[in-house]
């Protein structure tokens, strides 16, 4: 090893030390876990090694409800706010006056403080002894009756949940979007019009395969975050989502290990490995497919 | 197709506080180019010549002036409605399509009874690809080819539709030297066998007066000049063209007029019958020089540079507008490089008067 090797290593150092005690250890240690039956934090004891964990955790009712909870809220706000960014993105592209402002105000939700965001949302569903809550209130100019978004029924609190998780994930969305398409080299577009291209033709053929990238690159980064979802269903619901009937996985993740009912470090780690395994496999699909897909 | 531009002026809006004047980038531009020629727009970068071709081909439309293709008044129409083929300068190929598909993409744009049947299609595709020879590389991506090739692809995807013109922004300044030289070739030969009408931009005089039926010279957005290329060199309406065109570059001498002779410095040059007493500027060609012993132009002699086919002098002298002045002379003459001076005569056709103030030709 020459010294230019070994300065190279050493200048690698602090931050690898840092990413194997903090990252590595942690990660592999919860494959361990999650095979030690009735590990103990405070003894640090366990009776065996096995897969009962697994067991126990895939026949418990309530990490099944995060599992379904988990995978509507991909299913739904993954294509949706995608599809919705790059609306808002070609339209934002397309306008001149006014854009800025546009931007900005598409921006704020990603700048704004997440209790603020909670706020508003309490305002637009919450109902309390007052007041129904504003979209009650409009419900009611159509002369739907009042729905009980945060305590009510399961498809009004999915509701709220995905409104709230679109919400949130969008601004990024846009932000991306819009500079693909303004990274999109403007002949293109004038050899297209030149050639009488109709204005959908550009967009399926030209401008999405152009961005397509960007977009491959938004739906798997968005069906990570969305596996990840805990703290959007906290702040909507309360930190009992079993209660509620919200919970995600993660979010039966952290039960285990330090809600009411928690204390249970191996169901934790044999549900992060659980998630850690669908995880990959969606984002092995999702590479596959693109790769097949943008091919330039 | 013949084209008629008539007094085209296209006029930018100034654009806020900082470039507050509007930019005229094609003024009064007036010409007429006849069916199935081959027409260079040349001139300097910001000349207005991309501007003019984008008019012609609709993307910019005029502030005044119009433009017919044939007795068609074309002025107003939408660029797809004027079958008009355009090579970008960067060929805007599509990447994410095989060339066979950049090809298509023109002819599948088309609805109703414009639309070619599959059979149509493929054999219209085939037709051009062969024309422009890459039959072998249909099902390449762009990428995948090198830069005279994506050129060639271009040109096919402009030539598919049958167009009534073919608009060339640039074509060749992306390819490196040597494949410039074939390349051009290669337009000019697709265009003498398909007879289309082209205009083409460049800001390579080489390149417009080698492969072109006419040149147009441009600068600040009025047209110059227009004329086949052997016209426009040889009789150049002002000293702009003149020193625009040709390679080396024309000399530039300060002369006056006096008693019927040209005089350059204290020498009378040549005679120049029939002219007032003025100054002027003496543009002389590097071939209009010939070397002789009692010539009556007296240079300092700088250095020589044997080309193989003829010699290059360099000299300078006093007059001359620019650093120095080089002169071409058959490979055969002798120069005598330890010699501080050299002294040559004129060829008279080779020496182009112009006025002092105006820069417009003076005829003697």
């Amino acid at each position: 090893m020459n010294t230019n090797k070994k300065k190279a290593w050493l200048y690698l150092l602090p931050a690898a030390l840092f990413l194997v005690c903090f990252l590595v250890y942690p990660l592999l240690d919860v494959f361990v876990y999650s095979v030690e039956e009735g590990y103990n934090f405070a003894s640090q004891t366990y009776f065996g090694t096995g897969f009962y964990n697994f067991s126990y955790v895939l026949h418990d009712p309530y990490f099944l409800q995060a599992v379904k909870n988990t995978f509507i809220l991909v299913v739904i706000t993954v294509p949706l706010s995608t599809g919705l960014a790059l609306l808002i993105s070609v339209g934002l592209s397309s306008i001149r006056p006014l854009r800025d402002l546009f931007q900005t105000i598409y921006f704020l939700p990603y700048v704004t403080n997440t209790l603020a965001v909670g706020l508003v949302f309490m305002i637009l569903f919450q109902k309390t002894e007052y007041t129904d809550g504003l979209v009650n209130l409009m419900l009611g100019w159509f002369g739907a009756g009042p729905v009980d978004f945060i305590d009510g029924p399961y498809w009004a609190k999915m509701f709220v949940l995905c409104f709230y998780t679109i919400w949130i994930v969008m601004p990024f969305k846009i932000l991306v979007l819009t500079s693909a398409l303004a990274s999109v080299n403007q002949d293109y577009y004038k050899a297209a019009r030149v050639d009488g291209t109709p204005k959908l033709r550009i967009f399926t053929k030209i401008t999405l395969p152009m961005i397509s990238p960007m977009i491959f690159y938004l739906v798997i980064t968005g069906f990570i975050g969305a596996f990840k979802a805990y703290s959007d269903a906290v702040a909507l619901f309360g930190t009992d989502l079993n209660a509620a009937g919200m919970n995600t996985i993660v979010g039966y993740v952290y039960d285990m290990l330090y809600g009411d009912s928690g204390g249970y470090p191996s169901y934790a780690s044999a549900a992060a490995v659980l998630l850690f395994a669908i995880v990959l496999t969606i984002t092995c699909i999702n590479l596959l497919v693109s790769r097949k897909k943008v091919e330039y | 197709m013949k084209i008629v531009l008539e007094k085209l002026t296209k006029t930018f809006p100034g654009r806020g506080r900082k470039n507050p004047e509007d930019v005229t980038a094609v003024d009064d531009f007036s010409c007429e180019i006849p069916d199935g020629e081959l027409i260079a727009l040349l001139g300097p970068s910001g000349c207005g010549k991309s501007t003019t071709l984008n008019l012609l081909c609709g993307l910019e439309s005029p502030t005044s002036g119009r433009i017919l293709f044939g007795e068609e008044d074309i002025t107003d129409l939408p660029p797809e409605l004027r079958s008009v083929g355009m090579v970008f300068q960067n060929y805007a190929l599509y990447p994410h399509l095989t060339v066979k598909q950049n090809i298509l993409f023109p002819l599948e744009n088309r609805k109703g009874k414009d639309r070619l049947s599959k059979e149509e299609m493929e054999s219209r595709v085939m037709e051009t690809a062969r024309l422009v020879q890459i039959e072998e590389l249909m099902d390449r991506r762009p990428k995948e080819l090198s830069g005279g090739q994506q050129q060639r692809v271009a040109i096919a995807r402009a030539l598919v539709k049958m167009p009534r013109v073919l608009l060339l922004d640039e074509p060749l300044s992306n390819l490196d030297a040597r494949l410039r030289l074939k390349t051009r070739e290669e337009i000019r030969k697709i265009q003498k066998k398909t007879g289309i009408t082209t205009v083409f931009v460049t800001h390579d005089q080489d390149e417009a007066m080698s492969i072109s039926d006419r040149i147009a010279v441009m600068r600040l957005g009025v047209l110059m000049q227009m004329g086949r290329p052997q016209e426009v060199y040889d009789d150049p309406l002002n000293l702009f063209v003149a020193k625009f065109l040709g390679t080396p570059p024309i000399n530039v001498f300060e002369g006056r007029v006096r008693d019927g002779k040209l005089y350059i410095g204290e020498e009378a040059v040549l005679p120049a019958e029939g002219l007032a007493d003025q100054e002027v500027f003496a543009g002389i060609r590097p071939e209009g020089f010939i070397l002789q012993e009692d010539g009556p132009l007296t240079c300092e002699l700088n250095r020589v540079e044997i080309m193989g086919r003829d010699i290059s002098v360099i000299a300078s002298h006093p007059a001359c507008a620019g650093q120095t002045l080089r002169a071409i002379i058959g490979a055969e003459s002798k120069v005598d490089t330890a010699s501080p001076a050299v002294r040559f005569a004129l060829k008279p056709g080779k020496v182009l008067l112009f006025d002092r103030e105006t820069e417009e030709r003076i005829r003697f």
